[in-house]
């Protein structure tokens, strides 16, 4: 199924593209190194208990092996709070998976040969791996903990406000755990010297991976070089350095010198380097004659691992995203026996959106009212819980245009009444937000080469998102000179300290410091400076930030098909309409947003990592059994966006188009899959079973 | 992967001779099988013996109305080759319903009847499987069963044969060609898989050291009229969840001759039988289509997660009918 598509907007090309297309852009685990060696990992095979014993013996007679790791003779590391880090510091598991040690040897193949043979011996504990609701297993996570946990939230009587509503929804939407699965897997290669520790490493921030892997090793920070130049995807999975790191770095302490390299398997990025944990949310509804809301109330039930906590927060979207006199939310955990979840592409409103806007479409079908005039008439004038004005919020433009382009008006709100062929046909629409951040710390360096000619650098991170590209240009616009005199350097320690690649931040704190870092070169060196001159600064503090409750917003709209009698359900086009400030590149925006949306329908038809909780692992650990959308499930995917002026985010105007993209498209989608149907699906994903009849 | 010996064979008698002698040796066709089995651990060969060279890389159209097809034609060019697409369409559909185009393009004619099942716990060494591991126990009897079978299965193994090729292949009654250590055979397609019963760890009736060399379709004149329809999670580049290869003969509204297989739901290409027989001379309609359908799947049993597959496959089943039957008609 394909349709008209529009043509990529204008904007400067990626600057690496080139590079990227004719395979000469380096990945981690391509960096040329001289005589490296290869490890691979030694896996536990049960979820709970102790390893007891390993023998190593027949490992270290295959040929070519120079090493086999175990918990019984590596060497200790610095406890830097991380148990992911501690890798082989004890002889505990924690997780099916889990590291437990390592074969080294000259060869892959020779590395994984003798990992085959290595016997280990266990004493199996009794796991728990079965994501439910009961008291054993859930808890409340201390929010006074992190800055990254938001308290319940209460306001009002949501009770005796539903109890009043002119129309109520009550549903439970549940979606599963997901696995990242960037294109480049992660991948190391470590190398000690006599100055220190060498990574060339894929991650999202090679200053991040210098600060956890210095003291880890008690070395200085100055003695840790992360060289990251090019990285094929992260989606969140790299944001923290994984066991991995920290395990290849362990055994190049023992290779004299020699690099050693490591690239996750696919299964083994199932297991080792986080994942999106499943949800269970309750989301209740109460509105006026009007379809204006009176209550709000949003409970979620996520998983985490006993091994390291991690909160999603999913409830969180419906802090701030409708009008709501009363409002109640809550964000629960339950704790098992199983990997560490972590942060993937917009954690918490990916999956919060989704039942929040589940739940409006529930309620437009109910009170009889327009899904996108519903949302229009729930719009705050301020931020409902703190009452912040807000710095920009343009859902209601994005909604409007939306509709408008998408054809939304003719549209006939009759559930499964529209039949082609053997395809019921439906459509629908769901809003999104995510919160426009700023990390502070990033500091960077321009230097007038000569003739003109800059140099910027900033040891942030390109993930594939065009930041180098991005931030070239801002670099030129505040020097006032053509992209092509500016050379901008990233993606290793050997540049100014950036912070990570995350929260769609980037492109806000890092050319927010660029174009701090040009005023203070020209408060320092002038318009005429001479060759060499050199300033090193940063962003300061936004004065704005507290005062405003800062977001990005977009209206997504979906056309979907369900076959009669097979269930198969298929997107032949999607529309995705974003107010997140200054869009810096069209054309790498575009793909931005487009990507977004195209993992969104991923999130809606295919993407489940299916857990056998008797053995506490996912039983579909490739790419042949964990869907995403190919090619053919993807169809035209339209995308575009409102001019937004928005003085108070930062510097730049950037709000952050990372994420967004994926906000709202599986509720866009399961709107449309009921308004085809008739059958409302409340867990994701959308298989064709939940269709038949 | 244990490190093992490769030879290319260049004549069927040698490679015969060699793989019937040595219990560690495989044949290996165009791998996109067993090299993930070597990597996975699943199949450990000590000697992979290459046919690929060997002289059955022809489709051949023989005086008597048969088509032979040489085992290791690729999939790719099986499915553009002219005879198979005006005289054999459901045999087209299938093999591009299959994989990827790049997988297609290595995987042989022999290869894809023999390729083993997707089951998760059996492509997965660190869990109990009866079909890797005799005794071991079956993890997808009570654990995650959603691609399982639901007809032909047993306590021991519940798993289903992956192919799309098979089964058009079965619903056309093609015979496959073996030559083994004691000569040739010919065994119907139908016949080749097993069920499991208490053997799961047999997938078919070829002994060690047979070779697949071609694969025989018969004249079917009504098989112009015939039709695969691959029920996925996705549009492409996933196993069919269930799948229906059909060829239809019809006379003045009334089915006059049927082949049916169905796919996904067994641990062999299913041949329809009950179906064909409710079929066979009765009059096109949807009370007959859905009345054959409940007759082949009377016998089904389910599992915690396989459901879905009975009225998947009766509805698939029924459109079937109703697209090939209307053809007809218009």
């Amino acid at each position: 199924m394909t349709g008209a598509t529009r043509a990529t907007p204008p904007g400067p090309e990626r600057i690496e593209g080139r590079a990227k297309v004719t395979g000469t852009a380096r990945y981690a685990f391509e960096h040329p190194v001289a005589d490296p060696l290869y490890l691979h990992p030694l896996r536990a095979t049960i979820a709970r208990g102790r390893v007891t014993s390993v023998d190593t013996a027949a490992a270290e007679r295959v040929d070519g092996v120079r090493l086999v790791l175990t918990p019984h003779n590596a060497e200790a590391l610095v406890p830097i709070g991380d148990p992911e880090l501690a890798v082989l510091q004890s002889d505990e598991i924690a997780f099916r998976g889990q590291l437990i040690g390592a074969v080294v040897a000259e060869t892959q193949e020779a590395a994984a040969h003798a990992a085959d043979l290595v016997g280990i011996r266990y004493e199996r504990m009794a796991h728990d791996s079965d994501f439910r609701d009961d008291a054993d297993v859930v808890y409340t996570p201390d929010a006074d903990a992190s800055p990254m946990l938001s308290p319940d939230l209460e306001l009002g009587d949501v009770d005796a406000a539903l109890a009043e509503a002119a129309f109520t929804v009550d549903a439970t939407y549940t979606t599963p755990t997901e696995h990242h699965n960037p294109l480049e897997p992660h991948a190391v290669i470590a190398a000690w010297d006599d100055d220190g520790l060498t990574l060339h490493d894929s991650n999202q921030g090679s200053h991040l991976v210098r600060d956890l892997v210095a003291p880890l090793f008690g070395v200085d920070k100055e003695r840790v070089s992360v060289i990251s130049p090019h990285v094929g995807g992260a989606f969140g999975s790299k944001g923290m350095p994984h066991g991995h790191v920290a395990l290849t770095a362990l055994a190049a302490r023992h290779t004299a010198g020699r690099p050693v390299k490591y690239a996750l398997s696919r299964t083994q990025m199932f297991e080792l380097v986080g994942y999106r944990p499943p949800t269970r949310q309750r989301v209740r509804l109460g509105a006026d004659r009007e379809g204006r809301l009176v209550a709000t109330e949003h409970d979620s039930l996520e998983q985490t691992s006993r091994f390291k906590q991690y909160a999603e927060q999913s409830a969180s979207a419906s802090r701030e995203m409708y009008t709501s006199p009363n409002r109640r939310v809550t964000n629960r955990l339950a704790a098992l026996d199983v990997p560490a979840p972590t942060w993937m592409r917009a954690p918490g409103e990916a999956g919060g959106m989704y039942a929040l806007e589940s739940a409006m479409d529930e309620l437009a079908v109910r009170a009889g009212i327009d899904p996108v005039e519903l949302r229009l008439r729930n719009e705050p004038e301020v931020a409902p819980v703190s009452g912040l004005p807000f710095s920009s919020r343009n859902l209601p433009a994005c909604l409007r245009e939306g509709a408008e382009r998408f054809g939304w008006h003719e549209r006939d709100p009759r559930p499964g009444v529209r039949r082609e062929g053997d395809w019921l046909v439906g459509t629908g629409v769901a809003a999104s937000s995510f919160p426009s951040l700023f990390f502070p710390g990033s500091l960077a360096t321009v230097r007038h080469e000569s003739g003109g000619n800059y140099r910027v650098e900033i040891g942030a991170v390109d993930i594939g998102t065009g930041s180098r590209t991005a931030l070239t240009q801002l670099a030129a616009e505040a020097l006032e000179v053509p992209v092509e005199a500016v050379e901008l350097r990233l993606g290793s320690t050997e540049q100014p300290h950036a912070s990570l690649a995350g929260g769609s931040a980037g492109t806000a704190s890092w050319g927010s410091t660029v174009v701090e870092a040009v005023r203070a070169f020209r408060t320092e060196h002038g318009h005429d400076p001479v060759a060499g001159a050199e300033t090193t600064a940063g962003a300061g503090k936004n004065p704005d930030a507290g005062e405003y409750a800062m977001h990005s917003y977009g209206a997504q709209f979906a056309e979907v098909r369900v076959n009669a009698d097979t269930g198969e359900v298929r997107v032949p086009r999607m529309l995705g309409v974003f107010a997140a400030g200054r869009i810096v590149n069209p054309r790498t925006a575009h793909s931005q947003f487009r990507g977004g949306m195209t993992m969104g329908i991923s999130m809606a038809l295919h993407e489940h990592s299916v857990v056998d909780e008797r053995f506490g692992h996912v039983v579909n650990h490739d790419l042949a059994g964990y869907h995403i959308a190919g090619n053919a499930d993807v169809g035209s995917v339209e995308v575009d966006w409102i001019d937004e002026h928005d003085p108070h985010v930062n510097p730049v105007g950037v709000k952050g188009i990372g994420e967004i993209g994926i906000v709202g498209t599986a509720a866009a989608i399961g709107n449309a899959a009921h308004h085809a149907t008739g059958v409302r699906v409340r867990d994701l994903p959308l298989t064709p079973e939940k269709f038949l009849r | 992967m244990k490190p093992f010996d490769y030879q290319r064979a260049t004549d069927a008698d040698s490679a015969i001779s060699v793989v019937s002698r040595d219990p560690e040796a495989h044949y290996i066709g165009g791998g996109t099988n067993l090299v993930d089995h070597m990597k996975l651990g699943i199949t450990e060969p000590g000697k992979l013996v290459d046919i690929t060279r060997l002289p059955y890389d022809r489709v051949e159209s023989l005086p008597d109305g048969r088509v032979r097809i040489g085992a290791t034609v690729r999939n790719s060019d099986l499915a553009a080759e002219p005879v198979i697409r005006q005289r054999y369409p459901v045999l087209a559909q299938a093999l591009l319903s299959g994989a990827s185009g790049q997988l297609r393009n290595l995987a042989t004619t022999g290869g894809n009847l023999l390729q083993r099942t997707r089951c998760s716990y059996f492509q997965d060494v660190t869990t109990p499987c009866n079909k890797r591991e005799p005794g071991s126990g079956c993890s997808a009897l009570e654990g995650w069963n959603r691609h399982h079978a639901v007809l032909g299965a047993s306590e021991r193994c519940v798993a289903t044969h992956p192919s799309d090729m098979a089964v058009a292949l079965a619903a056309l009654d093609a015979a496959v060609l073996v030559e083994g250590p004691d000569g040739q055979r010919t065994v119907p397609v139908t016949e080749l898989h097993r069920l499991p019963g208490d053997e799961p760890e047999r997938d078919t009736v070829l002994r060690h050291g047979e070779l697949v060399t071609a694969v025989e379709l018969p004249p079917l004149p009504f098989a112009s009229r015939s039709r695969y329809r691959k029920v996925r999670d996705r549009a492409s580049f996933a196993f069919a969840l269930v799948s229906v290869a059909a060829v239809v003969e019809l006379a003045e509204g009334t089915i006059t001759d049927v082949r049916i297989a169905l796919g996904g739901i067994a641990h062999k290409p299913w041949r329809a039988t009950e179906a064909e027989r409710v079929l066979r001379g009765a009059p096109a309609t949807e009370e007959t289509f859905l009345a054959a359908a409940d007759a082949e799947l009377a016998g089904a049993e389910t599992l915690r997660d396989n459901e879905f597959k009975v009225p998947m496959t009766r509805n698939t089943l029924a459109s079937v009918l109703r697209e090939l039957t209307r053809q007809e008609g218009s």
